[in-house]
């Protein structure tokens, strides 16, 4: 099974914000995926953009990086991003780099088309 | 310098590819060695980030993403009296050999993607050294996580023992 079908990346309209779904493990083998659909998704301009991190099991510093960027162009674009859903796992990453400040964070989808 | 045989044999030596397909199984390696010398979850699953960093960094700018040169990991428990007090892991490469004082990470006022790895190394890890290997060919980096408490069965010294049964009520 490669990457790609492994990381599945899904984009649907969820009250109006573009929700992206990433799964699995995102590292360096699977955050091009993730970056891909990021930029494909911020290229329609929505005005809001939710990465729902629930059934990502394992990031590292290279799905950080594509997350950093992808808020970097969205500010530029006027586009809220929001992360929700993250394990503790996951969460640990962004307080080790100490980029959770730099972003939103919220618990759940709700919260996060509303934050 | 150090070389990781001063700590005696490997409990674990593999070798692998310098493939990012093959992180995961790293990861996984390491993070259950991990849990069995004593470390929970959470710690298990930052062990396992540091590795994955320190692979990365390898692949990335050791090899230039090459997929095909070759990466060695060992590991050991630290232990004291018997006990399991961490884990000790070398990742061991081919690479061009560099100054270990460049081997430092960005600061982090500045957030912009990349470039967070040996910070993340050196945040997750009590000791992390990078050295060049013997033989004039690539690096080595060494990392030790001290655990929290020693939980593995088996390992229990003499003396614990003793207080153990000290402890237990006489039969009547």
């Amino acid at each position: 099974m490669g990457d790609t079908e492994i990381v599945s990346v899904n984009t649907e309209a969820h009250q109006g914000a573009v929700l992206v779904s990433p799964q699995g493990d995102v590292d360096m083998s699977r955050s091009p995926v993730l970056r891909q659909t990021l930029h494909d998704v911020q290229a329609r301009k929505p005005q809001r953009m939710v990465v729902d991190l629930a059934n990502v099991d394992y990031m590292d510093s290279s799905g950080l990086a594509t997350l950093v960027e992808a808020m970097r162009s969205a500010k530029k674009a006027d586009t809220k991003m929001v992360l929700c859903g993250m394990n503790d796992k996951v969460r640990a990453i962004f307080e080790i780099a100490r980029l959770h400040h730099f972003f939103t964070i919220v618990d759940s989808v709700d919260e996060a088309v509303s934050a | 310098m150090t070389p990781p045989n001063a700590h005696g044999r490997p409990h674990i030596r593999v070798e692998l590819l310098s493939n990012p397909i093959y992180l995961s199984g790293a990861r996984e390696l390491v993070g259950t060695v991990a849990k069995r010398l004593g470390f929970d979850d959470l710690d298990c699953s930052k062990i396992a980030l540091a590795v994955d960093e320190a692979l990365c960094n390898v692949i990335r700018h050791g090899y230039g993403r090459a997929l095909d040169r070759p990466i060695w990991i060992s590991i050991w428990p630290v232990e004291h009296d018997g006990a399991a007090e961490g884990i000790r892991i070398a990742i061991e490469d081919e690479a061009k050999q560099v100054d270990p004082e460049q081997m430092q990470g960005r600061a982090l006022t500045d957030i912009k993607p990349g470039g967070l790895g040996v910070h993340i190394i050196r945040e997750v890890m009590d000791e992390a050294t990078y050295e060049k290997r013997e033989g004039g060919v690539g690096m080595r980096l060494t990392l030790v996580k001290k655990a929290p408490r020693p939980t593995e069965p088996g390992v229990i010294t003499e003396a614990a023992s003793r207080a153990v049964q000290s402890t237990r009520p006489q039969a009547r």
